[in-house]
């Protein structure tokens, strides 16, 4: 079979993944020979076979919908990497346009 | 007090030492720790290790057992914990610089559990970054020794895991099995590592890797203790929806019952995990020499065939790495995390991401992506999800013909640091006997067996079985190693 060719700009992109360029190159080969070993899937006739998502064979598992005991408020801030007025996360910039602060 | 002899002890037989008081708990974790200190630098078996929290901890079992309260049998004993766990207060970096900065809120279910016990978390264990890789070398922070040859890696993604137990730094651990995570470091130092059925154990507060196939499980010295943990951990959950509600316990009581015999048991020998796997010539003979020991207690050995064992691999690293982009979407930098500010959001992310995740996370979530991607969605996961089907099946038929597999665990022993990282591919097919059980959903168990004539590394033995099949799986074990 023909070695894949992927664009790795193209799926790093997609991960919003930063690659350096010099990483570059040697993960689109790696990738490029996974994919080659994974094609041999090709192989098999699946004709009427049914996809398994999941290994334990349950369905709508449900639960009341009742307010539960919060995390704490305090805690879940303390691992924000920056906060603003001490208790809102702080984002970078979405939108262009006149920085804020 | 005696000089407290910690090396190989179970925690059966701790539990009835610190009940006949010829130690205390808190005797007992200053003892631990102190080997720790004297012997991690070498092993590097811990991220880290709260020395003071876990002498408070025992301190209070002491209490609760000198009032004649102990919370089990267990009260003071303490428990290593792969760093993908969380328990309240703790690091749960997963060995990734992008998860270094965060402390969990929160306690995972299989900690909590424990601590119901009295089992004393003790420290955070080293794995492969989000537990991916088979050598404990994809750790960001460091690399975990073999404590049976410091050359040679512990295996991964539970190393640190293995490598506490087998270095005695605490009776046994908690680790986590994705594609062989527990199973394989366990064969790798010479212990006991248990994959339980899947949705036995709550994955709540196990950070996620693939979760269709991820399942927490024990990491100990003999079968007695896989079962007192799992005893402690197993059962359904509501905070996770796909663990079972099946009724789980007894399986300490199941190996203290064992019949000590394997007469009536028939066990399958899939012919695909021995012609033609690539094992190693130390692997092959002492895999023989286990056979012929469960022939000589008593067992029927009866040929079997999982057909599509070939194609595992394959259906393996399509869908883990599926999951996986999905799962590590979360990790952006900006709600917790280590976070490297870019121009605006987006290149926030890039930054954040492309300098917090190790080489291989990078591989795993650029391969997951590309298989979900438009137009390839169909091709890769979709087909990979029907194989899937057909290697449960595979099982299925088999167990027709027979109680439990055996098979071997990995083709070779622990091999040396560096010797496997320059192909990932090469990383990958190394797997080849413990993935298929994760894509069935299954459970298994990894034993000693014995030790390599050339190298003198520990070999372990693979004994498989029907979901919820457990209690036999730990008898066997036992039997098989007295």
């Amino acid at each position: 079979m023909e070695k894949p060719q992927i664009d790795i700009k193209y799926v790093a992109a997609l991960a919003r993944l930063e690659i350096r360029p010099e990483q570059a190159e040697r993960l689109q080969n790696d990738l490029q020979n996974i994919v080659e070993y994974i094609n041999e899937l090709g192989e098999l006739d699946l004709t009427g076979v049914e996809p398994t998502a999941h290994a334990a064979a349950l369905s709508n598992v449900w639960r009341e919908d009742e307010a539960g005991t919060p995390f704490d408020r305090d805690r879940m801030l303390a691992n924000a990497p920056a906060l603003m007025n001490g208790d809102l996360i702080r984002v970078p910039q979405v939108l262009p346009g006149e920085g804020m602060n | 007090m005696a000089e407290l002899n910690l090396v190989n002890r179970p925690i059966h037989e701790l539990a009835a030492g610190l009940a006949a008081k010829e130690f205390s708990a808190a005797e007992l974790v200053a003892a631990y720790a102190d080997r720790v200190a004297a012997k991690d630098g070498e092993i590097k078996a811990f991220l880290k290790l709260d020395r003071e929290q876990a002498l408070k901890a025992a301190e209070a079992a002491d209490a609760r057992r000198a009032a004649g309260k102990p919370l089990s049998d267990y009260d003071g004993i303490p428990v290593g914990i792969k760093d993908c766990i969380v328990a309240e207060g703790e690091t749960c970096s997963c060995a990734s610089k992008i998860l270094a900065p965060v402390k969990s809120p929160y306690d995972s279910t299989a900690v909590a559990r424990l601590r119901a016990q009295g089992f004393i978390p003790f420290g955070r264990l080293n794995m492969d970054e989000f537990a991916m890789g088979s050598s404990c070398e994809n750790s960001a922070f460091q690399k975990t020794a073999n404590p049976c040859d410091v050359s040679r890696v512990p295996g991964g993604s539970s190393g640190g895991s293995a490598a506490c137990v087998a270095a005695s730094f605490a009776p046994a651990a908690l680790g986590s099995d994705t594609g062989g995570s527990i199973r394989q470091p366990a064969a790798f130092c010479g212990i006991v590592g248990l994959k339980p059925t899947y949705g036995r154990v709550s994955r709540y507060g196990l950070v996620a890797f693939a979760s269709s196939l991820d399942q927490i499980g024990p990491m100990t010295h003999d079968a007695l203790d896989a079962g007192i943990l799992l005893d402690a951990i197993a059962g359904g959950d509501p905070m996770d929806s796909t663990s079972l509600p099946n009724p789980a316990g007894g399986f300490a009581d199941a190996v203290r019952n064992s019949s000590g015999s394997l007469k009536g048991m028939k066990i399958g020998l899939p012919k695909e995990y021995f012609t033609g796997s690539g094992l190693a010539s130390g692997v092959e003979t002492i895999t023989q020499q286990a056979i012929e020991k469960v022939r000589s207690l008593g067992a029927e050995l009866v040929e079997v065939s999982l057909p599509h064992t070939r194609y595992a691999v394959a259906v393996y690293y399509i869908i883990a790495t599926a999951e996986a982009s999905a799962n590590l979407a979360r990790f952006d930098g900006i709600r917790y995390g280590d976070r490297k500010e870019g121009r605006d959001l987006v290149d926030t992310y890039f930054k954040t991401r492309g300098e917090g995740f190790g080489d291989e996370v990078k591989r795993r979530i650029l391969l997951g992506t590309y298989v979900l991607s438009s137009g390839y969605y169909d091709a890769y996961y979709l087909r990979a999800q029907k194989v899937r089907t057909l290697i449960r099946r595979d099982f299925e038929e088999a167990y027709k013909r027979c109680d439990l597999m055996l098979t071997p665990v990995t083709p070779t022993v622990a091999f040396k640091f560096g010797e496997k990282t320059s192909d990932p591919l090469q990383m990958y097919l190394s797997d080849i006997f413990t993935i298929a059980l994760n894509l069935s959903g299954n459970c298994g168990i990894s034993v000693p067996a014995g030790r390599d004539p050339e190298t003198g590394m520990p070999v372990g033995i693979q004994f498989l079985a029907p979901a919820l099949d457990e209690a036999r799986l730990l008898q066997v074990t036992d039997t098989f190693m007295r």
